[in-house]
């Protein structure tokens, strides 16, 4: 290959299409890994702080697709506390002194402050999409200086973001010159916006394929909006709480919109508004109706038995077993489903059990990625899922009550979880709740060859469980375990492993600070942070008063040392 | 069934408080509530009451379920005041945000266009079985457990103190404040 021109190499190179072929080529010789880096044009960092981000552009200095994320996953329950960091400034810093034609930004989890989002603005003339999903730190003001200076700007996509609202005026920041709009999603901006404003950026934007409302938006105004945007593929609702007159222009309206294949939004949804969505239903793909705890069982199957072509589900337990039961005899394509709590006291009326799951699985065999959380589940059942649905990629369940074992037998769940693992031989994401023991950690071990992510919380008996998982999970990347009977030395049984892996997080486990600290020295490239509660008052009955022990530990592998951000409750070994 | 004018006498609710006269009342005489013969509604009280048990002292850890805080923030909406509304002999609950409406009146309007497929508004606005012509009354269960006429207390307060909502058959409402023989 080194007799080829290198001007071929990389043309070869640009048929890998996986980051990690990307990376494997570049370590052949000196040759490839110049001509990779400087022809890399998509980059993804799963964890912020494994590499310096200077470091990153002047090797990817012609880079136009970053993606970033930052805390980790646990943050999202608030495990991690605030100020932990994931700061999104250092990043965009560095690329605007070294990438200058970067295109498209996606953060996760990261702390984005309006200064970012100003300099983000201001630096990549060429600059087209931001996505941000989990992100904090940032309010519509930084919104304005997006869109008031990103004159190519296609994507704005904020997904589940917390935004400080400064006022409607960053819509209106939009010049009239910006038309190049593909895909705009505001559904976490908390305030109002002007829909006249809104309106005229609809107009102007012929290319817009995705249009996500937030609550304020009414349906009058979207009626006069979905005039405008007959090709939409992708549509958030604002409020549908309207008298019924603004129904029927909205119906007429949606009726233009023969490419809506995805719904979402339906934000304090009256019923009212059901029977309006009719004559999309048989063409959606996608339906997302988690957010909307005012539509009921029978308003739910009405909508949902007419999406015979439906893939993926979103959706709240009041749908109940037998709401699924419908969603099972009527979407044979179904391929995702989340079912979410509507309500989060943990020992309250049982709506979705393991009936709906086993409806559901018998129903849709194509289904390969699954959220289910539910009061009760059976060992039966869960045995009955794995034949049935043997695609599983995704695989979370969880039982709302921690240790519930199964309803029916009163056994733990390890054979139903074992199942799980047996049968789904393409299983990359785990996540195991109520009574289990070591034996489905011996299970998991032994036949979850291709998982990547385990996320484990009040479950096992000792340290064996956890080494079950280390010493046989090949591929795992990321493991998240709370609140388990895991100590130093399931943490010290096999450290070599971590630096296969992204990270590790254990918090309310039975490791001390001693057995971090032999991690750390044994391990020079992890980071192994420790944090401990300042507050002893918060949820401490469980500390048996062992000043040693480590509340919250989060080790991850890292090229960067140790990072410099770090708040004063975070402790680097 | 006598009717009642739109200002009540100032009588007490059962559970002996006394309150004023409110705006409006669609509170009749009534007797207990309904008896165990029926299969939906000793259902629905089963349901509610395993509702109401206390969450378990496991309930209490810190991040659990784990469900994101951006979901849990826009489902407990802090304006909002969801109330589950079951009505006697419909199999099935809906909810309804009391905080989304400016007094008793738009409530009213709203519970109806909720069960408009089996209640309909009579000519004296009460809301009646659309089959069978037999009235309903909105009741409620406040936080100290006891059930109260929709109507007898002034909107905020019921706003603050309403748990749910149950239009119960009036036969079946009769016993919730006791009447004066006028009506």
């Amino acid at each position: 290959m080194t007799y080829f021109p290198e001007e071929v190499v990389e043309h070869i190179f640009s048929f890998l299409p996986l980051h990690s072929d990307r990376n494997t080529v570049s370590l052949v010789c000196r040759v490839w890994y110049e001509v990779e880096r400087l022809s890399r044009r998509a980059v993804f960092v799963g964890n912020c702080y494994a590499v310096r981000p200077e470091r990153l552009v002047q090797r990817f200095p012609n880079v136009r697709t970053l993606t970033v994320k930052g805390k980790p996953h646990f943050a999202d329950f608030n495990l991690v506390p605030p100020d932990w960091g994931g700061y999104a400034g250092p990043w965009i810093d560095a690329a605007a002194r070294s990438c200058m034609g970067l295109e498209e930004l996606r953060m996760k989890r990261m702390v984005v402050l309006d200064e970012n989002l100003e300099l983000l603005a201001r630096s990549f003339p060429r600059f087209k999409a931001l996505v941000l999903i989990s992100c904090e730190g940032f309010s519509t003001d930084g919104l304005a200086a997006i869109a008031s200076h990103c004159k190519l700007l296609r994507e704005l996509d904020l997904q589940e973001n917390d935004v400080d609202d400064h006022g409607p005026r960053w819509l209106s920041c939009f010049p009239d010159s910006c038309t190049s709009l593909v895909s705009l999603n505001f559904a976490c901006i908390k305030g109002e916006v002007n829909p006249g404003a809104l309106e005229r950026l609809v107009a102007r934007s012929p290319n817009l394929r995705s249009l996500r409302l937030n609550r304020s938006v009414s349906v009058d105004t979207l009626s006069k909006i979905l005039v405008r945007t007959p090709n939409l593929e992708d549509l958030g609702t604002g409020n549908l709480t309207d008298e019924s007159e603004s129904y029927l222009r909205l119906s007429s309206a949606l009726e233009k919109c023969k490419m809506l294949r995805s719904l979402s939004g339906f934000w304090d949804a009256s019923p009212i508004c059901v029977p309006f969505i009719y004559p999309l239903c048989h063409h959606l793909t996608g339906l997302n109706l988690s957010y909307t705890p005012t539509l009921d069982y029978s308003d739910l199957t009405k909508m949902i038995s007419r999406c015979v072509k439906l893939q993926r589900l979103w959706v709240l337990d009041c749908i109940s077993d037998k709401g699924l039961q419908v969603v099972a005899s009527s979407c044979k394509d179904l391929q995702e489903l989340r079912v979410f709590p509507s309500d989060f006291y943990v020992a309250g009326y049982s709506v979705v059990t393991e009936e709906g799951l086993v409806a559901i699985s018998s129903g849709c065999p194509k289904l390969s990625s699954l959220l289910y959380f539910c009061h009760q589940m059976t060992n039966e059942a869960l045995i009955t899922v794995a034949k049935n649905c043997p695609n599983f990629i995704r695989f979370r369940l969880c039982i709302l009550e921690p240790k519930k074992p199964d309803a029916i037998t009163n056994q733990p769940l390890d054979e139903g979880f074992g199942a799980i693992v047996r049968e789904c031989k393409g299983l990359r994401r785990l996540s195991i709740s109520g009574l289990l023991t070591d034996k489905v950690f011996m299970d998991i071990g032994k036949y979850g060859k291709q998982l990547e992510m385990l996320s484990i919380a009040f479950a096992g008996d000792s340290d064996k469980g956890m080494m079950h998982v280390m010493n046989g999970c090949k591929n795992l990347r990321k493991l998240e375990i709370r609140d388990s009977p895991f100590s130093d030395v399931a943490l010290l049984g096999n450290v070599a492993k971590y630096e296969t892996m992204r990270s590790l997080w254990m918090s309310g486990c039975n490791v001390t600070l001693k057995g971090c600290q032999v991690l750390a020295t044994k391990m020079p490239m992890l980071n192994v942070e420790i944090m401990n509660e300042l507050d002893e008052s918060s949820e401490m009955e469980e500390n048996h008063g062992d000043p040693s022990r480590v509340d919250k530990l989060y080790v991850y592998r890292t090229t960067a040392g140790a990072r410099n951000d770090a708040p004063d409750f975070v402790k680097i070994l | 069934m006598s009717t009642s004018s739109a200002n009540s006498t100032a009588s007490p609710a059962v559970s002996g408080l006394d309150y004023d006269d409110t705006a409006l009342t669609l509170a009749l005489p009534g007797s207990s509530s309904s008896s165990s013969s029926d299969p939906a509604a000793s259902d629905r009280k089963r349901a509610h009451a395993e509702h109401d048990k206390p969450p378990s002292p496991k309930a209490r850890a810190v991040g659990w379920p784990p469900v994101r805080a951006y979901r849990r923030n826009a489902l407990r909406d802090e304006a909002a005041k969801l109330v589950k509304v079951a009505v006697d002999g419909a199999p099935y609950l809906r909810k309804v945000d009391l905080a989304a409406h400016d007094g008793y009146a738009p409530l009213l309007r709203a519970l109806h266009a909720m069960f408009a497929s089996c209640l309909v508004a009579n000519g004296a606005g009460r809301l009646v079985d659309a089959a069978t012509g037999a009235e309903y009354v909105p009741t409620y269960e406040d936080r100290d457990g006891d059930w109260m006429l929709v109507g007898d207390v002034p909107f905020k307060m019921f706003v603050e103190s309403c748990k749910r909502i149950r239009l119960m058959k009036s036969s079946e409402a009769d016993n919730l404040a006791p009447r004066t023989s006028s009506q």
